[in-house]
């Protein structure tokens, strides 16, 4: 027992002392054979990712990443580049791996740091300044960074959807703000996502911060209290809030008809239907201060091995070309003004007037007390 | 005293393995680890604990500081204990069925036992919703029953759908390791001893149980550190309430960016996996003896009396009811659109109107899930009988002979064989996300530039499948009896010869079951995957996620349609495997 537990203290601390060394010290064992012969014949790769090329760009971007392949063939052809693009996770995960990489980064661009993670991204000092020229198209209150290292490529905002069938058969109105959801008729109809391991879950938690603020007569946690005895319902994620409780969505198995969703959600819904519709099956809670706006931002990586071309991608990512094509692949709005909307979000869409404000460097430097205290507040 | 003997007997005919060629083996195993896990984990470890070259401990005691942590380490030991209980208590009358009878359609439900360890936490989520939910099938049928207006129950979020799922996940662990390995037991044992007076009961608990022991504690532990690591099932179906480990590292390091507090919980779950290695390695290399395997043909039969076919058919329907009816929900709901039979949702899958460039097609999507599947399956098996050709060796050098043993590589060779077996379950005990920044931190450089490599994958799913390799394999090994070697060695067979006469017929029925495990786990696998930049190549898992992320029933309805394709790919490649014969030695 006693020489076993030497036994891996030797191995730990030998590898732990030559980790830091730019070659580990094992590196002679990488030719063992017999390790590397039956991935090497069975491996559905070709080989593995070696330097790139000169006219290659890779971007690193999250799992909701996506785009027409007519789109980026474009760049590509008038370019005369390929596009790696790389997915890992959520927002969060991929900008933690920007980070810990920083200084060997695995990519020339990052997209997808929104504005609940962006000072994290700034504080880490990832990417170098750009200022492309489409900027002019671009309003003035996406721009959160004014040095101009995180630029922004999309917006799109964090609502209440409801189920209108649903209302319409129960004659109740659909609620108009987040007051609403208080009230006594509204008891045990909404569902919402833990901000601790959501994105949607934590944009609404910062609207009801932005909105009945942390102190006074009645501050944010006061309103969950109230929520909370309302009999609101907590799930991990999206997904289970949306296709499990929600009454529109989860084909008879939930009975939650108020959601915290997307204002996109409506136009999506008919997108991805079978069938036609005269118009949304759900609507948007769009009250003054009853929705959060997330920004997704693009930049360019110090250390990138290609800036050149990274810089064109952003050019290209921030057109009307790629601009137009965003809604219908992520759901979001272009930040593009010049940008047209397809027609199902022309038709569909609400993009609400008057979204929460919630400083963006406030947001990381709290993130972690306020969930604590939201947590106290609705779960425990 | 009577095992004393047996182990000194044991020595005699253990399989012999030159020195030069069991340094070997642990300089090719100890290597594998080494680069592709222990260097990527204390680089990220490094880095975590001393960002600046300086290691500090403060974050130690800021871990102290507070309870949360420790009732967080505090539950994950309960809820994993009490799982792992539960499903040892449910699938061991299930492993009798079928270790002794003989019944139509056997292998179609072993196959779709295995079925769920594959599916992703959020599908199961659907599917459980769909039958427990408060609106869900069980609760609507009673409704109507019993004349309620209110569900009668309502599991969401509870702990007792955190313990249902773990049984759903881990039935088939001990249904395949200890069902195969009783089902190679003499029934003769059992039976001498009701001839001699013995209640059935006591038959049981006097001979089978501990004949089985080992089988049953390497099934058990498998399950334990599965559930102890448990994350998605504790996520999504446990709500915000419950949290393991496993949770709160990944909420650390992902959301707060904590390093040093994320690494001291990484570390504790490690050590924690190691101890209850060590204890575990030490109590079987204590209890396992030989016994007379028999071929299937003879220790099995169909069920004869009523009371026979009532117990083997009973518990298959049980095994129905826990294990398939949420698979069976899944597909209903991926056939039905607008209250109707539909293929609607299966069509879509081969469409992409909007030409995006991460359409994956259905085909593409099996074919990488299979590619990276037996890639795994090569190089864990590959890896796996090494580690359990020398670890069951080392139960040839006994104590004594160790201690006088005087040269020091004899000493060296014992210490290795004592550690190795511990090593290689650390990947299980190990945060995905944890060893997912690990390898972009350290696998960043040439020759060893992983980072964005489909091979990174292959080598972290089989880190994950090893341990479920050698799981399966050394109950047999180490239970073939000596006399059998030593005839052959005496009639002058070469170790490679003893190996392939002796060893291998009754270790191909264990090695398959590793096969199918190693399977599973990379087919199932999303944690460590998801974590890793990946260049497109998609597996189903990921598919499925691409939907289930986005509003809209036709993405809904993919999801499920995709989900249900991987069942029914998991469940072929499973009837495939068992049908596998190598020259008449599957069918012991």
């Amino acid at each position: 027992m006693k020489r076993l537990t030497t036994f891996v203290l030797i191995v730990l601390l030998s590898l732990a002392a030559c980790a830091p060394a730019a070659t580990p010290t094992e590196e002679p064992t990488a030719t063992t054979p017999p390790v590397e012969e039956p991935t090497a014949t069975t491996a559905p790769t070709e080989e593995p990712t070696a330097a790139p090329s000169d006219r290659t760009v890779r971007l690193m971007t999250h799992d909701s990443f996506d785009i027409s392949e007519e789109v980026l063939n474009t760049f590509e052809s008038e370019h005369n580049a390929t596009v790696e693009i790389l997915q890992a996770g959520d927002a969060g995960v991929v900008l933690n791996q920007a980070i810990l990489s920083k200084d060997n980064p695995l990519a020339d661009v990052l997209y997808g740091v929104d504005n609940t993670l962006l000072s994290r991204a700034l504080e880490a000092d990832i990417f170098e300044p750009y200022q492309p020229p489409m900027l002019d198209a671009i309003p003035d209150r996406l721009e959160l960074d004014d040095q101009y290292r995180a630029l922004p490529v999309d917006y799109g905002d964090v609502c209440l959807n409801y189920d209108k069938a649903w209302f319409e058969s129960e004659g109740l109105e659909p609620p108009s703000n987040l007051e609403g959801l208080t009230e006594p008729e509204y008891e045990s109809l909404t569902v919402v996502e833990n901000p601790a391991t959501s994105s949607p879950g934590l944009a609404f938690m910062l609207t009801t911060i932005g909105h009945f603020g942390e102190s006074g007569d009645y501050t944010w946690l006061d309103y969950w209290t109230d929520l909370r005895e309302n009999d609101v319902l907590v799930t991990q994620g999206w997904s289970e809030a949306y296709y499990e409780q929600f009454t529109y969505a989860s084909g008879g198995s939930g009975n939650r008809p108020i959601v915290v969703s997307y204002a996109s959600s409506p136009p999506v819904e008919v997108q991805f239907s079978d069938e036609p519709f005269e118009e949304a099956p759900t609507g948007v809670v769009v009250g003054d201060e009853s929705c959060f706006r997330q920004i997704e931002f693009v930049g360019v990586l110090s250390g990138a091995e290609n800036p050149d071309l990274a810089r064109e991608w952003i050019d290209f990512m921030l057109s009307e070309t790629f601009q137009e094509d965003i809604p219908l692949h992520m759901f979001v709005f272009p930040a593009n003004e010049n940008a047209e909307l397809p027609e199902v979000f022309g038709e569909f869409a609400i993009v609400p007037e008057n979204p929460v404000t919630v400083d963006y460097t406030a947001i990381e430097t709290n993130r972690e007390a306020w969930i604590e205290a939201w947590t106290e507040t609705v779960l425990q | 005293m009577a095992l004393r003997e047996r182990a000194s007997e044991r020595r005699i005919g253990a399989p012999y393995l030159p020195r030069l060629a069991r340094f070997l083996i642990y300089a090719v195993l100890l290597s594998f680890l080494a680069l592709f896990y222990f260097y990527p984990l204390t680089s990220i470890l490094t880095l975590s604990f001393a960002p600046e070259g300086q290691f500090s401990l403060e974050v130690l005691s800021r871990f102290f500081r507070t309870s949360r942590h420790l009732e967080t380490l505090w539950f994950t030991i309960w809820q994993a204990a009490l799982s792992t209980l539960l499903t040892v208590a449910l699938a061991l009358p299930g492993s009798y069925v079928f270790a002794r009878y003989d019944f139509p359609g056997k292998s179609l439900i072993r196959a779709l036992t295995t079925v769920p360890f594959v599916l992703p936490t959020m599908v199961v989520s659907l599917a459980f919703t769909a039958l427990l939910g408060p609106r869900g099938m069980l609760n609507l049928a009673l409704m109507r029953l019993l004349g309620l207006d209110q569900p009668p129950f309502d599991l969401q979020h509870t702990l007792a759908i955190i313990l249902l799922a773990h049984v759903f996940y881990n039935y088939t662990l001990v249904l395949r390791i200890v069902g195969t390995f009783w089902s190679n037991l003499s029934p003769q044992l059992e039976e001498a001893a009701r001839m001699l007076g013995s209640s059935p009961w006591r038959a049981f608990v006097e001979v089978t149980l501990p004949l089985l022991g080992p089988s049953i504690a390497a099934a058990a532990i498998l399950v334990f550190i599965f559930d102890f690591t448990s994350f998605g099932v504790i996520l999504v179906l446990g709500g915000a309430r419950f949290a393991t480990l496993e949770v709160a590292i990944y909420r650390q390091t992902v959301h707060y960016l904590n390093l040093p507090l994320a690494a001291v919980l990484s570390v504790i779950q490690i050590l924690f996996t190691f101890g209850l290695m060590v204890a575990y390695t030490r109590l079987q290399a204590s209890s396992t003896v030989p016994v007379e395997l028999r071929s299937r043909q003879v220790t099995q039969r169909r069920p004869q009396s009523w009371r026979e076919i009532a117990f083997v058919w009973g518990n298959v329907v049980l095994m129905l009811l826990l294990l398939v009816t949420p698979l069976l929900a899944l597909i209903e709901r991926s056939l039905t659109l607008g209250g109707r039979v539909s293929l609607m949702f299966y069509r879509e899958l081969f469409r992409n109107p909007r030409g995006s460039v991460f359409y994956v097609p259905p085909v593409a999507a099996v074919r990488n899930s299979v590619g990276f599947a037996l890639a795994t399956v090569a190089l864990s098996v590959f890896l796996g009988l090494l580690a359990a050709s020398v670890l069951s060796s080392r139960s040839a050098a006994s104590k004594k002979e160790e201690a006088a043993s005087s040269t020091t590589d004899q000493g060296v060779l014992a210490w290795l064989s004592r550690a190795l077996d511990p090593i290689l379950m650390l990947p299980l005990g190990t945060s995905a996300v944890t060893l997912g920044l690990g390898y972009i931190v350290a696998l960043d450089e040439p020759p060893l530039n992983l980072r964005t490599s489909p091979l990174l994958v292959v080598l972290a799913h089989t880190l994950v499948a090893l341990p479920f390799v050698v799981r399966s394999v050394l109950p047999a090994i180490r239970s073939i009896q000596p006399q059998l070697r030593e005839a052959a060695v005496v009639m002058g067979a070469s170790p490679w010869q003893v190996w392939r006469e002796v060893d291998l017929p009754i270790v191909a029925r264990a090695v398959l079951v590793g096969v199918v495990f190693a399977f599973t786990v990379s087919m199932g696998e999303f944690g460590a995957t998801s974590l890793i930049a990946r260049p497109e190549r998609p597996t189903m898992p990921v598919a499925i996620f691409r939907f289930l992320g986005r509003p809209g029933t036709v993405n809904y309805g993919q999801a499920l349609a995709m989900s249900t394709l991987l069942m029914i790919v998991c469940t072929i490649g499973f009837v495939v495997i068992e049908r596998f014969r190598v020259g008449g030695v599957g069918e012991f």
